[in-house]
């Protein structure tokens, strides 16, 4: 029993308004440039997102274009599972398909578009200090962690992708027909000559991978272990969240020729949309 | 060359449907639980994009990524059970005479044929437009498209990654067979993508004939 006063309306607000100011390690920083240990190479002015995720939870943010996103496995054991829709105009999202096929690459790493049905970029990978991601598996399920686990509900000790994703995307009006298959970083599968698909694991602790963004985009990220994930225990750990403006997504950072399409793509839905803009105001 | 042969359900049973689907079209059925869908590569090397719904829920739907780690293999073939994101059986492919189909490469659309080939491509007949005007007849929109499963199409993986569409392993007349878990919506495009070897740069037909085992109730 505590012996907190909260049998009157006043108590009760004063009991409430005590409680701010706590800080853990595993919150969100608002504003985001209060983040304590920010990109030495960064204004901490320009952090629009700086968040700590647990293990087993999720996340999710709209960001502008020109936003660089900067995942960081802090102990070795995070899976961030992510998908991208646009902002304005949610039916486009992201396709894992496009985003192998198109780049002739299943394997994610420096310079490889995460493409849109559409034809488009939404962001790319521009640093990646781990080289252990996934195109291929997607994420957990209720029933694959309930049979792994002995739980895959959204607040059990193992949450499935799916389920987290879900509610993610319920606070963008989404619905759980608009959850594609998705990206991981951090966890990496390799493909065999026939077909077998093993876990890689992961590169340790301390790693990061940086997206550009080039269109306004809703981020819905999912901190769960990998479905090939070889661990008997939930054992994921706290990814780290960062992101600030002021990139540059004026001109390509890769001379693939199909990604030089699909930059030219979004810098023209962007402009088309701007220029109406413009006309209308 | 549109030559067809004669061919047969690849699983006995009693054919209750048998239809030819034209080259670069679309088809769509209901399959019912226990029946047999078997689909003819009439000749040769014509990729069948193919996504698969519960019939009384669409919102179940085919999932390329919980099917392939769920098997902890990247190629379909027979025993391969093809599920929904949340790991349910839709159906099971129980016999196959090609030996590896493609469930990563996803489906052409026109507007991914601007990035794989150029801007002049963009008018192009491409599966997801099939996909989405028959879906449309099931009240299936761009909401419901996801990965599909690319029948009779080869994409090999190599050691660093790369990937790609390459020659195909089917031949005139190779015939695989999914048997139905539940009542599934099949939707079809007959691939028309012609700038690449999954159609052999020629679409053609592909017959789909389902049967019922024989003495099951309707």
């Amino acid at each position: 029993m505590t012996s907190v006063d909260t049998s009157t309306t006043s108590a009760a607000k004063e009991h409430a308004r005590a409680q701010s100011g706590v800080v853990t390690d595993s919150m969100p920083v608002v504003p985001a440039s209060s983040w304590p240990t920010p990109p030495s190479d960064i204004d901490p002015a320009l952090l629009t997102w700086a968040e700590t995720v647990p293990g087993g939870r999720y996340t999710t943010k709209v960001l502008g274009r020109g936003t660089r996103l900067r995942l960081r496995d802090l102990d070795g054991r995070a899976c961030a599972h992510l998908l991208l829709y646009r902002a304005d105009a949610p039916w486009e999202r992201l396709n894992v398909a496009d985003t192998v096929k198109v780049p002739w690459q299943a394997y994610l790493g420096v310079g490889h578009p995460l493409l849109s049905d559409q034809g488009r970029v939404l962001a790319t990978l521009v640093s990646d200090g781990s080289g252990r991601h996934d195109a291929l598996c997607g994420t957990t399920s209720l029933a694959s962690n309930t049979a792994r686990y002995g739980d895959g509900s959204l607040h059990s000790a193992s949450p499935a992708g799916r389920e987290l994703f879900t509610v993610a995307a319920a606070k963008h009006g989404l619905e759980r027909r608009d959850l594609p298959p998705s990206l991981s970083f951090f966890h990496g599968v390799r493909v065999g000559e026939d077909g077998s698909l093993s876990s890689i694991g992961s590169a340790g602790a301390d790693t990061a991978i940086d997206l550009v963004i080039h269109l306004p985009v809703i981020v819905l990220i999912a901190n769960t272990a990998h479905p090939l994930d070889p661990s008997p225990t939930y054992d994921t750990t706290a990814l780290e969240v960062l992101a600030w403006t002021g990139a540059d997504v004026a001109e390509p950072v890769d001379a693939d020729p199909e990604y030089r399409r699909a930059f030219l793509n979004t810098e023209d839905v962007w402009a088309a949309a701007q220029r109406q803009g413009r006309e209308q105001a | 060359m549109t030559t067809t042969i004669e061919t047969a359900p690849l699983v006995p049973g009693t054919v209750i449907l048998d239809e030819e689907v034209g080259a670069r079209g679309p088809w769509s059925t209901v399959v019912v639980a226990g029946d047999v869908l078997t689909i003819v590569d009439l000749c040769g090397n014509q990729a069948v994009d193919t996504l698969i719904y519960a019939a009384d829920d669409h919102r179940q739907r085919y999932s390329a990524a919980a099917t392939v780690s769920a098997q902890r293999n990247l190629f379909l073939t027979t025993g391969s059970v093809l599920r929904t994101d949340d790991h349910d059986a839709l159906m099971t492919l129980v016999a196959d005479e090609v030996g590896s189909h493609d469930t990563v490469g996803g489906a052409c659309s026109q507007e991914s044929n601007t990035l794989r080939y150029g801007h002049h491509t963009k008018h192009q007949h491409a599966c997801v437009e099939n996909f989405l005007a028959e879906g449309s007849r099931w009240g299936i929109g761009k909401r419901d498209l996801v990965s599909n499963i690319n029948f009779f199409m080869n994409v090999p993986v190599d050691a660093d990654g790369t990937l790609g569409i390459v020659d195909g392993l089917s031949a005139p007349g190779r015939r695989l067979a999914l048997c139905a878990e539940r009542d599934v919506l099949v939707l079809v495009s007959n691939c028309p993508q012609i700038n690449n070897p999954c159609n052999g740069f020629d679409p053609t037909p592909v017959r789909m004939i389902v049967t019922r085992p024989t003495g099951a109730q309707a």
